[in-house]
């Protein structure tokens, strides 16, 4: 026997899933909407990506290596993700220096502050589109007009039926699925999401409960609405309209999903979607601004650790 | 303007009424407190680190105040001067308590107790003595992944990544007692600590017999009980295969250290004795011990005499550093 | 299919000597036997140096109800009855035999001819087993007499016979099953008769389909024993969870046992033992342990006799490999890593495990991500990664309120971990000391 022997409390085995290998299935989940969007946008799509990863990268490295101790991190991806959704969530003609200032404010602000990875109670990605969305106004709501799609000139389908511009009728289902429509970068195709969302069932990344409760709840709420308004055909044009166009599928498949943003429990994890969806319907159809995903998140992630503290998983013999 | 008035006037009511409300909330839930409570307080050291026995200073101070008697109440960090001030002022009796120190009575280094494995798990003293012997052969030895060193609020003991043992830092330690209940070996122990953090304590807990105890560590008590007999104010005892330095008796005359062969006895901020003749060392041990379980120990001990003449030397080394850490 | 209501894992199976038969290792020259080899009291030792002791003599009586009675597995002399350094290299009072040829105590049977018939009474098989020193031999090593012993005021309703060996590696039970199908079925039998019920149910993961199908068989020929295949799921076989799998009651948190709802679980090869103290009057001195790992040569499932050096063990696998790095007693998610590798095999081996290379190594931990993968992997339904943190901060009285005793030690939380971290490690560390907390609270209030 040349070595010594190792000792180690049981378990003996680990799981082959690291922190590292879930965030680049993550990333592999988003290629099919950044293909998609390169499609539909063009090329800028890839430069604003390239700089949003690549500044939060830097960020993260920069901040661990001089201001924070213990082991550089910074090779989980999780900084890459940030970005990549980050850029997902601007559009395709932003000013680069905008995207290097979002950066900034999602790793150095909304991230790191509060010790890295697991620590933030925020999604960073978020917070750093939502300062933008305040401090840069204009630039964050001109969108590139599409080819094919001259109803909306420059306008996301939400803000142009919130201001009666078009009805929500007025583009097929077909066009919501494939994403041929101004908008975010990684909003717009719902199809290349969905694509997304079944990889990450598959892969064991997350569970079905967050997203198909955030839509759920979108849907019944829209659902609601419509028959309070007279019925009709608007009954199933409206949930649908309301789970495919915007941020919908972004927000509930890959926002509301992160990890340390989100509750521990999958009941939790039902209430903190519920909230998600019902607030996102507010915003969409009451408030002042024509998408509320990204506001509904971050509201619904300030409750996170009172549902930590307060939903518990079901006992195991307990009635 | 009317805006403007309305705006300051509902203020100014909503102010009077939080007042007022706030005001009988105050007489309801009103605790008297004995103002002597806060003296105190401020009297005690304020280092919160639960030493006396109480979860704070705070409650300390409570129950100085409070009891008739105080004397079972004592203040490791404060010492016997913060306990007589608290006492003056209370106009009553204090504990009186010898200045304290924590010691870790183990030299299991790595050189002198060859790690035999390697444990894998959460480094924690605690987590590895309730799963296994340690990472050397020695079940009372120093498991060296510092739960003394985490459990410490003022920094005044710390690993020696070199020998992987803790070492207190005199100067700093206040005899606290968290590292003590925080070592699941039962290796540090206070002990009276006396001028200049000067100390002789036997660097070993280790109950089994000498030949277990030889196997796996050089440094280890053998419980010869040679030291028993060198020791001329009877501060030494024997119990379980393992000597017993009682700091309150020992007077710091060094007799054992000399005696100790495997240097199991530590001598901390002095030189040791001039080396007495060596010749008769080693029979005198035989008549200490039933004679069925010494007869294999002295051949034992005489193996290991020629590392003992080794010893002084190295005492010597290990007490210069210890004076180098003093400066 | 059926399976436990609550979380698990998937592990890797690697069940690499499942398709060998059991093979009888030849008689050690030396063996050493704990008197501490069950849960509860250890046994008192009978024999002094110098005693000649035949196989199946008693040598060690059990200390208390709570106990088990130890018998020699081999014959020989009594060289030395004192402290010997164990698996975990701790020194743990053993006796210790040199073998002298195999003679056997008179009135055991050692034929193969099925006994089909037991004629005894409950309390008599009781007292049987008890005299035969058997306890769990699935690794929890609880006395079985003690579990048989059904108290007054409840009802047991059904026999769970474990055959689930979910644990990665482990092959013995399988074997079992399928080479000893006989002798377990008659032993269902007597245990029914033992605790009163007229219904039995045999637990056997889907994963060995052919152990099911035998035992199927065999049990068509007897009224009330039910075969039930199982989904494949980690820890299946833990009690609890076999319990809520088969009947679908759920034991409340302790300090209540499977009893309260009518359960009494029995492991496979503890089943087979139990016909032979009945029906052969041989006691547990001999057991089935697989030995295996990738890189052992020449993985296999031997019928040990108690005390055996597990190096010896090894050397039969074809000796230790190259990079070995970790030697398990039992499988990998909760057997316990060895220092000492000349400890004797106990009733409650039931593998051992070679880990090599990298697999022996855990990975390098990093920061909790908050994925929630432990909260839903735990079966007890518990939070780890809270228990976790809060007994590293020795909040003892909170991880009690979050009722940290149910804590099983499966495994399944840090094995799932992506951030790798020791988290069984801190909650089972919490575990212990609340239940010490526990027990002193109990203590002072008896007092």
């Amino acid at each position: 026997m040349a070595n010594k022997l190792i000792i180690a409390p049981a378990p003996h085995v680990q799981t082959e899933q690291s922190t590292s290998c879930i965030m680049r299935d993550v990333l592999i989940a988003l290629l099919p909407a950044l293909a998609v969007s390169t499609w539909v946008f063009g090329v800028d799509v890839l430069f604003v990506t390239a700089v949003s990863v690549i500044s939060c990268v830097l960020f993260e490295f920069l901040i661990q290596k001089f201001f924070v101790k213990g082991p550089l991190s910074v090779n989980n991806l999780s900084a890459a993700v940030t970005g990549l959704l980050l850029a997902f969530n601007l559009p395709s003609s932003i000013p680069w220096w905008i995207v290097v200032i979002g950066a900034f404010v999602a790793i150095a602000i909304a991230k790191m502050t509060f010790g890295g990875l697991g620590k933030n109670p925020f999604n960073p990605a978020l917070v750093g589109r939502v300062f933008l969305l305040l401090a840069y106004p204009v630039q964050m709501t001109s969108f590139p007009a599409v080819e094919g799609c001259d109803a909306l000139s420059g306008a996301t389908m939400l803000a142009a039926v919130k201001q009666g511009v078009v009805g929500v009728d007025s583009l097929g289902v077909g066009d919501l699925l494939l994403g041929t429509m101004p908008g975010s970068m990684g909003e717009v195709s719902a199809l290349a999401l969905l694509l997304g969302f079944v990889y990450l069932l598959f892969r064991r990344v997350i569970t079905w409960h967050v997203p198909v409760t955030v839509l759920g709840t979108m849907a019944l709420f829209a659902f609601v609405v419509a028959l309070t308004n007279g019925g009709g055909a608007l009954l199933w044009e409206l949930p649908l309209f309301h789970i495919l166009a915007g941020g919908a599928m972004l927000g509930a498949i890959f926002m509301a999903t992160d990890y340390s943003s989100s509750p521990m429990t999958i009941r939790g994890g039902v209430i903190f979607a519920v909230g998600i969806g019902v607030i996102t319907m507010l915003i969409r159809l009451w408030g002042a601004y024509p998408e509320g995903m990204s506001f509904a998140i971050l509201i619904m992630n300030s409750c996170v650790p009172l549902i930590n503290k307060y939903v518990k998983p079901k006992r195991f013999g307990v009635k | 303007m009317e805006v403007l008035l309305y705006t300051i006037l509902t203020l100014c009511a909503l102010g009077v009424l939080a007042a007022v409300i706030l005001y009988f909330v105050a007489q309801k839930f009103r605790v008297e407190e004995d103002p002597r409570i806060d003296e105190v307080e401020k009297m005690l050291p304020g280092a919160n680190c639960g030493g006396c026995g109480f979860a704070g200073c705070r409650g300390m101070a409570d129950a100085l105040v409070k009891n008739d008697d105080i004397s079972s109440l004592f203040c490791p960090v404060g010492g016997g001067d913060c306990m007589k001030a608290v006492a003056n002022y209370l106009g009553k009796a204090a504990a009186e308590k010898e200045p304290q120190v924590a010691t870790v009575r183990c030299g299991g280094t790595c050189e002198k107790r060859p790690r035999t494995n390697k444990f894998d798990g959460a480094k924690s003293c605690a987590v590895a003595s309730a799963l296994y012997v340690g990472e050397t052969g020695c079940s009372f030895g120093c498991l060296g992944f510092g739960d003394c060193e985490a459990a410490c609020s003022f920094d005044a003991i710390h690993i020696n990544p070199q020998t992987g043992l803790p070492e207190v830092d005199g100067d700093k330690c206040t005899a606290c007692g968290a590292c003590v209940s925080a070592c699941p070996k039962n290796i540090i122990e206070l002990r009276k600590k006396f001028p200049k953090n000067r100390a002789v304590y036997v660097g070993c807990v280790s109950k089994d017999k000498g030949a277990a105890v030889m196997k796996s560590c050089k440094a280890g008590c053998i419980g010869c009980g040679k030291c028993v007999k060198a020791c001329p104010f009877g501060a030494i005892t024997l119990v379980d295969n393992v000597a017993y330095i009682d700091s309150t008796k020992c007077k710091l005359c060094r007799k054992c250290v000399n005696e100790c062969p495997t240097g199991a006895i530590k001598l901390i901020g002095m030189d040791p004795l001039p080396k007495a003749p060596k010749a008769p060392a080693v029979k005198p041990a035989a008549p200490v011990k039933p004679a069925e379980t010494v007869a294999p120990k002295v051949a034992e001990v005489a193996a290991a005499a020629p590392k003992a003449a080794e010893k002084p030397a190295e005492a010597k080394s290990q007490s210069e550093t210890a004076q180098a850490v003093e400066k | 299919m059926k399976t436990f209501p609550i979380g698990g894992v998937h592990p890797s199976e690697n069940k690499l000597s499942s398709a060998k038969p059991i093979e009888v290792l030849p008689l050690p020259e030396v063996v050493n036997i704990p008197l501490g080899q069950h849960i509860g009291a250890p046994a008192v030792a009978k024999v002094a140096k110098g005693d000649k002791v035949l196989t199946g003599q008693l040598i060690a009586e059990a200390g208390s109800f709570m106990s088990a009675n130890i018998h020699s597995p081999i014959s020989g002399t009594v060289t030395a009855v004192g402290p010997v350094v164990n698996a975990q290299g701790l020194r743990q009072p053993m006796i210790t035999i040199q073998r002298e040829g195999d003679e056997w105590v008179e009135g055991i049977d050692r034929s193969t001819t099925l006994v089909k018939e037991c004629k005894l009474e409950a309390k008599d098989i009781i007292a049987k087993i008890k005299d035969a020193g058997i306890v769990g031999m699935g690794g929890a090593t609880f006395p079985t007499h003690v579990k048989l012993s059904v108290p007054p005021g409840k009802k047991a309703e059904v026999l769970i016979i474990n055959g689930v060996e979910c644990e990665p590696y482990l092959t013995s039970d399988h074997r079992t099953m399928l080479e000893r199908g006989e002798e377990l079925v008659v032993g269902v039998t007597i245990l029914m008769k033992a605790i009163g019920v007229d219904k039995a149910v045999i637990g056997i993961e889907n994963n060995k389909p052919d152990a099911i199908e035998n035992l199927r068989k065999i049990a068509s020929a007897y009224t009330g024993i039910e075969v039930m295949p199982l989904m494949v799921k980690y820890p299946q076989g833990g009690e609890k969870q076999l319990i809520a799998a088969v009947t679908g009651r759920q034991v409340p948190p302790p300090p209540a046992l499977p009893i309260d709802v009518g359960a009494v679980v029995c492991n496979a090869s503890t089943t087979v033992a139990v016909y032979e103290a009945v029906q052969k009057n041989k006691p547990l001195i001999e057991r089935v342990v697989t030995v295996t790992g990738k890189k052992v040569k020449n993985p296999r499932n031997l019928l040990t006799r108690m005390g055996t050096p597990i190096s010896t063990l090894l050397e039969a696998a074809g000796g230790l490999p190259e990079d070995a790095g970790k030697v398990i007693n039992g499988g990998p998610m909760m057997g316990r890593a060895m220092v000492n590798l000349d400890s004797p095999v106990t009733k409650g081996c039931s593998g051992i495990t070679v880990m090599c290379g990298s697999d022996a190594e855990r990975k390098m931990p990093s920061q909790c991500i908050k994925c929630g993968k432990c909260v839903n992997a735990c079966p007890m339904g518990l939070e780890p990664y809270w228990l976790a943190k809060m007994s590293q901060k020795k909040k003892w009285d909170e991880i009690e309120g979050e009722m940290i005793t149910s804590c099983i030690e499966c495994g399944c939380c840090q094995s799932s971990c992506p951030a790798y971290l020791p988290l069984l490690d801190w909650v089972r560390l919490g575990k212990q000391t609340v239940m010490g907390r526990i027990r002193a609270r109990m203590a002072t209030q008896k007092k």
